[in-house]
């Protein structure tokens, strides 16, 4: 009899999305509010679940596929909190839809069901399906205006390019079962670990080493999956779908794509790089590890990111392309394979959903009300609306990194790691591209605060909105004073790793 | 009570800031009011530290470490000598005439720029309070933010480039400063196993030469483009220029004293080899600074700008006595730093006085206002001396002993910075004259007001300051004394090892026991 009780969250939010949907089918249909407080609601109670239930595993025989560790519930709370404060800014985006009101939100849990299988997957086939349920409802979300050009267009780049990503994963995951004969994590990372210490060891003219004893293949299968996984983080040069995706889709959606489906990607990566093919870090091997190889993405990742951002005038493709690279940032958390490199990736993201979910807030309402999305749109709106101009300032300063904010205490935390691992190029490389990053950032805050314009709209958020707003300042703030508790929680995670 | 002091202090502006923001943003005169009580409190506060103050005592006083950060060995770590004391009643005393000179000046946002006024305090008050390297970052970064939207928003025409400029320049300085930071919490749990960020522990930490170069590099960038010395100066007359009066008195009399004082309390501490390698660089850079700034002050046509190249000068004559490593020298650094925070200070104030009158600050405008503002002239002329350095003012006795102490150090420098002060008496004279000589040539100064009560009130304080510690320093200098020969006493413990580096057999004996310094000297710094 297999114990299937760690995974009750998960089933529990599944029932629930079919709860939301069915109650579509027999409510009046006249408003979105019992649709949506119902899934905030089933949000809230899956995160107590996932914390009741936790530190088990399920099982199939001895090995582990589906396991509720510290290190799957630290990401489980992001991604709820991302789910949450999603649904909490879509109040006014599924209101002015017409078709297909309840079935918003009901796809929105699916997703999150399936982001929060992947990060606690421990078997090549659950982590690829927890992959294909949560991109699948995504393709729909991202499509949802669908009389507006710009969202049908994003929503048909997001299903090719997604559906290439996953073929090239699944390839490339093909591949490593075919190496090992198996498809547990734990496993794969015995055998590999035993194949490489037996065989692979075999110093060059250069007195390093290389996969001689692993064979071409298995550098392929790496290249696969690297390739796959780093498109769902839109890591450069598999960036190419993001900003126009992330400009078409809903705004709330966009939020949730750029937080919840980044922490699940990167919860993904994690347990496949730093865990399963540990033996195969910068520790062991210099040269042809996959260490460097993601090394030189995040690095080419952060400086594109931040670059490109810069000429950007549309709020949502620059806020793309700076989440394109905070990716690029947190990458270097994971190339650190260490206690520290693990827990501070699970902190940076944490701080980010916070500081991103409440930019996309605003961004979402702005757009509400005035109808306009471009940067220099936002001229004037300290004066119209103090508050929203300050909480953006913070969002923006939190990204920037700009200390007393939660965004400077996950910088820190992922800028210890790679020193202490030894990539101090990278941190130096990170922290000059973070003052590229400021350059925009602060245009925000410039023109909000220091272009008059005879802008007259006052923005006023509705009670979920505004409870968004709050929350997201609050963590901002809060995280960046006292991080400390959270900091705990975060190096927690790391005990579910052999470092 | 002791332990709490300092936290009081630093916070209090953000008391201030929850208070204003209760006030409703029209009521301007109760906004402006409860900032200037909060300042004026601030300052109360800290002048209560010089009572407590023991001025024998060598060490930090008025600790306070709670661990805020655990898993980083983080502390809230608060502490000054007399060093800080100093500066900290300075920004304190400055930040609060400041705030009395804006009532006019500010003609918009008024809320928002009491804010920025206040969480600046708070930023400026914590990097001279911190001991921890991390909390020392956090408040350097703090400050960027009120002083962005102090130029940027309430600054003059070409705000917004001079806003961005600042933080610009300022972060790339401070990026290394971060990765610094990082390895030397690193390597200080490679050594002791134990990770932590606090100064007093990392003090005395035997680092190896090489490492000691980078990380000596890696923070002095970021203090050496604040101070800002000569190449790195560019910024500096922009947010001037470009700064609202308030903003500019605060930028010259606190911002620029964090770099020197970051030198004082963190490089030359904690990498005293490097100090010795250092010196031939710094003291070459604060020698073109002096002679650089005051030539291109002469040919300003813009009073402003002309006051903001002179502070580049006087930044020299600070850097340069703190290189000396001798105690007048590195005495009347530290005394320089507060007279070019009260007499350029002074001077903003007196050009935004006139400013807030005629809205231009070009020298050309002007002609002849001797007769029209008797009084104004007056508070100028006073300032200006003291800025040049003459006898009797402060400016003097800082720039004396600066120059006693190069001159031991080095003659030449000693020779090539006097000239700075020549020049300085031609490029403040010649626009005093200009400014103020002659008639009145353009029809739009005749109706020019003299100084108001207010204004008065303003700078009587900085005139007071100024003859009394002209006249008699000594209070200040005793109270100055043991911190600096503590500092000196740290970093003489690298000296035997750049000796050793480089061949040099020690013959001149040094001014501090050397025996003290062998004791603390760790080993294995090999």
């Amino acid at each position: 009899m297999i114990n299937i009780t760690p995974l009750i969250p998960e089933l529990f939010l599944l029932v629930m999305a079919i709860v939301v949907l069915m109650l579509d089918l027999f409510s009046s249909r006249r408003t979105v509010v019992v649709p949506a407080y119902v899934s905030m609601a089933a949000v809230i109670i899956t995160g107590f679940l996932v914390f009741k239930f936790g530190g088990d595993a399920v099982r199939w025989g001895s090995n582990a596929i589906f396991v509720a560790d510290s290190f799957s519930q630290f990401f489980k709370v992001i991604i709820l909190g991302a789910a949450f404060l999603a649904i909490g800014s879509s109040f006014g985006t599924a209101d002015r839809m017409t078709h297909h009101r309840g079935e918003f939100f009901a796809l929105l849990l699916f997703s999150t069901v399936g982001m929060m299988f992947l990060v606690s997957a421990k078997e090549l086939i659950l982590l690829y399906v927890g992959l294909e349920l949560t991109t699948i409802p995504l393709f729909v979300l991202v499509a949802y205006q669908k009389t507006n050009r710009a969202s049908s267009e994003a929503g048909l780049k997001y299903l090719i390019i997604g559906a290439a990503s996953s073929a090239i994963l699944l390839y490339g995951l093909s591949l490593l079962y075919g190496y090992t004969g198996t498809t547990y994590l734990n496993e794969i990372a015995q055998k590999t670990a035993v194949y490489f210490l037996s065989h692979g060891f075999i110093p060059n003219a250069e007195g390093t080493t290389d996969l001689v004893g692993m064979g071409p293949a298995f550098s392929v299968a790496l290249m696969m999956i690297i390739a796959g996984l780093t498109f769902k983080l839109a890591i450069v040069p598999f960036h190419m779908w993001a900003p126009d995706v992330y400009e078409g889709a809903p705004t709330p959606i966009t939020a949730f794509l750029s937080v919840g489906s980044k922490a699940a990607g990167l919860a993904a990566i994690i347990r496949i790089f730093d865990g399963m093919l540990y033996a195969f870090s910068h520790d062991t091997m210099p040269n042809d590890s996959w260490g460097t190889m993601m090394a030189v993405l995040a690095a080419v990742t952060m400086v594109a990111g931040n670059i490109i951002a810069i000429r950007q005038t549309n709020i949502k493709r620059m806020l793309a392309y700076s989440s394109i690279a905070q990716a690029g940032y947190i990458l270097i958390g994971v190339i650190a394979a260490s206690k520290l490199g693990v827990a501070s990736c699970g902190f940076y993201m944490f701080a980010y959903m916070f500081a991103n979910m409440g930019a996309f807030a605003i961004v979402g309402l702005y757009a509400e009300k005035t109808g306009k999305k471009n940067i220099s749109d936002f001229a004037g709106l300290s004066k119209t609306s103090p508050i929203i101009a300050a909480l953006m300032t913070m969002f923006m300063l939190s990204l920037a990194g700009i200390p007393p904010l939660a965004g400077f205490m996950a910088k820190y935390y992922i800028f210890a790691a790679a020193i202490e691992a030894g990539y101090t190029w990278l941190v130096i490389l990170a922290l000059l591209m973070s003052v590229v990053s400021l350059y925009y950032y602060a245009n925000v805050v410039r023109i909000m605060y220091m272009v008059d314009s005879d802008n007259k709209h006052h923005i006023i958020p509705s009670f979920p909105a505004g409870l968004v707003l709050a929350l997201t300042g609050i963590g901002v703030l809060l995280f960046g004073i006292l991080p400390q508790s959270i900091l705990d929680m975060a190096y927690k995670t790391a005990s579910s790793f052999i470092f | 009570m002791d332990n709490m002091i300092l936290t009081i202090i630093t916070f209090l502006p953000v008391l201030g800031v929850l208070a204003i923001l209760l006030i409703p943003k029209e009521q301007v005169v109760s906004i402006r009011h409860t900032t200037l009580f909060f300042t004026l409190v601030t300052f109360v506060a800290s002048l209560c530290l010089i009572f407590r103050f023991d001025p024998v005592a060598t060490g930090m006083q008025f600790e306070v470490n709670i661990p805020w950060i655990e898993q980083f060995g983080i502390g809230y770590h608060l502490g000054i000598d007399s060093i800080s004391l100093l500066l900290i009643l300075l920004t304190t005393f400055l930040t609060a005439i400041a705030t009395l000179s804006t009532f006019k000046a500010v003609e918009h946002s008024h809320r928002g720029f009491y804010i920025s006024i206040l969480l600046l305090e708070t930023g400026m008050l914590g990097v001279f309070a911190a001991l921890d390297l991390f909390m020392f970052y956090v408040f350097w970064e703090i400050m960027l933010v009120p002083m962005y939207f102090l130029i940027g928003i309430w600054g003059g025409t070409r705000r917004i480039y001079a806003a961005i400029k600042f933080v610009l320049f300022t972060m790339i300085g401070s990026l290394l400063m971060l990765v610094a930071i990082l390895v030397i919490y690193f390597q200080y749990h490679g050594l002791n196993g134990e990770f932590t960020t606090d100064l007093i522990k990392l003090t005395g930490m035997p680092l190896a030469r090489d490492m000691q170069m980078w990380l000596f590099a890696a923070f002095g960038l970021a203090f050496i483009i604040k101070v800002p010395m000569w190449p790195f100066h560019t910024w500096l007359p922009d947010a001037h220029v470009e700064a609202p009066t308030a903003g500019s008195v605060i930028l010259a009399g606190v911002l620029l004293k964090m770099g020197v004082y970051g030198f004082l309390r963190f490089c030359l501490p904690m990498f005293p080899i490097a100090t010795f390698e250092f010196i031939p660089i710094i003291s070459i850079l604060a020698v073109i600074g002096i002679i650089y700034g005051a030539l291109v002050a002469m040919v300003q046509k813009d009073i402003k700008s002309l006051v903001a190249f002179s502070s580049v000068s006087h930044m020299g004559f600070i850097m340069l006595g703190m290189m000396t490593l001798n105690l007048q020298g590195m005495q009347g650094s530290i005394l320089q730093m507060i007279n070019h925070g009260i007499s350029t200070g002074a001077l903003f104030l007196l050009v935004g006085m006139i400013y807030e009158r005629r809205h231009t600050r070009m020298i050309s405008e002007y002609g002849g206002l001797a007769s029209q503002m008797p009084v104004y002239s007056t508070f100028f002329m006073i300032v200006l001396l003291s800025s040049i350095g003459v006898p009797g003012t402060n400016g003097f006795v800082g720039e004396f002993l600066i120059l006693l102490g190069a001159w031991k150090f080095n003659a030449v420098y000693a020779i090539l910075a006097a000239t700075g002060v020549v020049f300085a008496a031609c490029y403040m004279l010649w626009m005093y004259q200009r400014v103020f000589y002659g008639k009145v040539t353009n029809p739009a100064n005749q109706t020019l007001t003299d100084m108001s009560l207010r204004e008065k009130i303003v700078l009587v304080p900085l005139i007071i300051l100024i003859f009394w510690i002209g006249v008699y320093p000594k209070p200040l200098l005793n109270l100055l004394e043991p911190s600096v020969k503590a500092v000196m006493a740290q970093v003489e413990v690298g000296r035997a090892e750049y000796n050793a580096y480089h061949g040099i057999v020690e013959s001149v004996a040094s001014e501090i026991e050397l025996s003290d310094a062998e004791n603390v000297k760790p080993e294995g710094t090999e």
